[in-house]
C-alpha cells in the first residue's frame, strides 16, 4: 500500500511502514534528524526532528507516515524549537569546537550551523567527563556525548560486543564502557567495528587522525548539513 | 583614532572594543578586515580599545567583548561596557562559551594554583602569586551572557576577518547582523 502526504505544503509519498522522515529522505526532503540512522530503528531520543501533524507535535523519525496528513517541518516555530534543542544539548555538555578533532564534521555543531545558532543561550553546565585514552587507537571524549546511542546500538547489534551503555538519569545520565574497570582498554572493542565509526559528534575518536583534513575542506565548511545529506543521496555524511 | 578626510555624513557610531580572558586573536582577526579599516573608520570612531589605549569606557554606540569571565576585574570592566554601550557583542568563541579557559572549570581551582605555581619543577618556591594588584579569580569561567544581558553574538575561533566585516557593515546600516552560512563558524 501506499499513498501520500503533505510536508510544508507539498506533496510526499509514501510506501506503507514508512515514517515519514523517511518517506521525505526518499523524497529528497530533508528533516533535520541527530540521533537517528538509516541502518536502525528510530531512537526518538533528540527531537531534532520534530513536526507538526494537526497542530501536535511529533517526532517524525518515529511516526508513521498517514495518508493525506498535513506535516509542518520548515517553519519558524520549529526551527526555534530545534535551535533551542541544540542549545541544551551544548550547554549540557562541554562543547569546545576549537580544540575537537570532530570539528568541521560533526553533526551536532552541522546542526547548530543550519539553525542558525549563534550563542548557547542558557548558563553552561561544565559538567566533570574525564576522557579515556586507555584504547591504543581510539580515545573516548566523554565530554561531548549527545546520549544518542548509536555507539550503544552498533556496539550491541551489529558488533555483537556490547562495549557501551547509558547510566545515571536526567543531568546525571553518562556513557559508560561495559568493563569491570570501566576503561575500553579492558574490553574487545577495535577501530574497524562499526560502533568506532558511528558517533555523529566527537566522542568516539580513531587515535592518529586528528585535524587530517585541512580547515575548508571538510564536509560542513562550505555547505550545510542539509544539502550534504541530500546530495549524499540521503546516505549519513560522516567523514 | 581616526582618520582625516571627509567629516559630512552621519554621524559616526563610537565603538569600544576589549578582551577580558581572551588572547586578543579576536581583536587580531578584527584587524583582517585590511584596508576596510579605512572605510570602516569614516562611519565609526573608537573609545576604549586596545587601539586605542583609553582605559575607560564612555558612552558608546557598540560594544565588541572578546573573552569569557574569568577574574573579578573581568566582571567590572565587563559591566562598565554593558552600562555604556547600547549594543553589546559577545565576539569569539570564549565570550560566548568560556572557551580555552573554561577547560579550567571541571578543576578545583586552589588545585589547579598549586599545579602551576607550587608542584612544577623549576620554580622559585615563591608560591601562588598573591599580589594585592592581581584580580581574584572566579572559581569557573563563565560566558559573558552569564553575567550581563548581550544584544549579539559573533562565534568563532576567532570570528574571521569577513565575518567581523560582514557584522559591521550589517551594525552600522542599521539592520539585525546575520551572518550567510559559512561565516557562521564556532572553530
Amino acid at each position: 500500500m501506499s499513498g501520500q502526504f503533505q510536508l510544508d505544503g507539498q506533496a510526499v509519498p509514501f510506501e506503507d511502514g514508512q515514517t515519514i522522515l523517511q518517506a521525505a529522505r526518499a523524497a529528497g526532503r530533508y528533516i533535520p534528524h541527530l540521533c537517528w540512522h538509516p541502518d536502525f530503528p528510530p531512537h526518538g531520543s533528540c527531537k531534532l526532528c520534530v513536526v507538526k501533524v494537526g497542530g501536535r507535535h511529533l517526532s517524525s523519525c518515529a511516526a508513521p507516515a498517514v495518508e493525506g496528513i498535513e506535516v509542518e517541518s520548515d517553519t519558524a516555530e520549529l526551527r526555534a524549537e530545534r535551535r533551542a534543542l541544540l542549545q541544551m544539548l551544548f550547554v549540557e555538555g562541554n562543547h569546545f569546537c576549537p580544540s575537537c578533532e570532530k570539528s568541521g564534521h560533526c553533526q551536532l555543531q552541522a546542526q547548530a550551523y543550519e539553525h542558525e545558532m549563534m550563542s548557547a543561550r542558557f548558563a553552561y553546565f561544565y559538567p566533570p567527563r574525564p576522557v579515556d585514552a586507555s584504547h591504543p587507537d581510539i580515545v573516548l571524549d566523554f565530554n561531548r556525548c549527545i546520549f544518542c546511542e548509536l555507539c550503544v546500538r552498533a556496539s550491541r547489534e551489529v558488533d555483537g560486543k556490547n562495549v557501551f551503555a547509558l547510566s545515571g538519569r536526567g543531568i546525571h545520565k553518562h556513557l559508560v564502557v561495559n568493563a569491570e574497570s570501566g576503561r575500553l582498554a579492558d574490553t574487545d572493542f577495535a577501530a574497524d567495528d562499526l560502533a568506532a565509526n558511528i558517533c555523529p559528534v566527537g566522542v568516539i575518536l580513531h587515535k592518529r587522525q586528528g585535524f587530517r583534513v585541512p580547515i575548508g575542506e571538510r564536509p560542513y565548511d562550505a555547505r550545510p548539513i542539509s544539502r550534504v545529506e541530500l546530495a549524499a543521496g540521503g546516505r549519513e555524511a560522516d567523514e | 583614532m581616526s582618520t582625516s578626510g571627509s567629516s559630512a555624513g552621519p554621524r559616526k557610531l563610537r565603538v569600544a572594543t576589549t578582551s577580558l580572558a581572551g588572547c586578543f586573536g579576536c581583536h587580531m582577526s578584527f584587524l583582517d578586515i585590511d584596508e576596510y579599516l579605512f572605510d570602516l573608520l569614516d562611519r565609526i570612531e573608537f573609545d576604549r580599545s586596545p587601539l586605542t589605549d583609553l582605559k575607560h569606557c564612555g558612552p558608546c554606540d557598540v560594544g565588541l567583548i572578546e573573552g569569557g569571565v574569568c577574574n573579578a576585574e573581568n566582571v567590572h570592566v565587563l559591566r562598565e561596557f554593558r552600562k555604556n554601550c547600547k549594543t553589546l557583542v559577545a565576539v569569539g568563541a570564549c565570550a560566548i562559551n568560556g572557551g580555552l579557559p573554561a577547560q579550567r572549570n571541571h578543576l578545583e581551582l586552589g588545585a589547579c594554583l598549586q599545579e602551576v605555581y607550587a608542584f612544577r619543577d623549576g620554580l622559585s618556591g615563591s608560591g601562588i602569586p598573591n599580589d594585592p594588584e592581581l584580580p581574584l579569580l572566579i572559581d569557573q569561567v563563565h560566558p559573558i551572557h552569564e553575567i550581563v544581558r548581550v544584544d549579539y553574538f559573533l562565534p568563532g575561533c576567532p570570528p574571521s576577518g569577513a565575518a567581523f566585516r560582514a557584522f559591521l557593515t550589517d551594525l552600522i546600516a542599521g539592520r539585525t547582523p546575520r551572518l550567510d552560512y559559512p561565516a557562521i563558524r564556532y572553530d
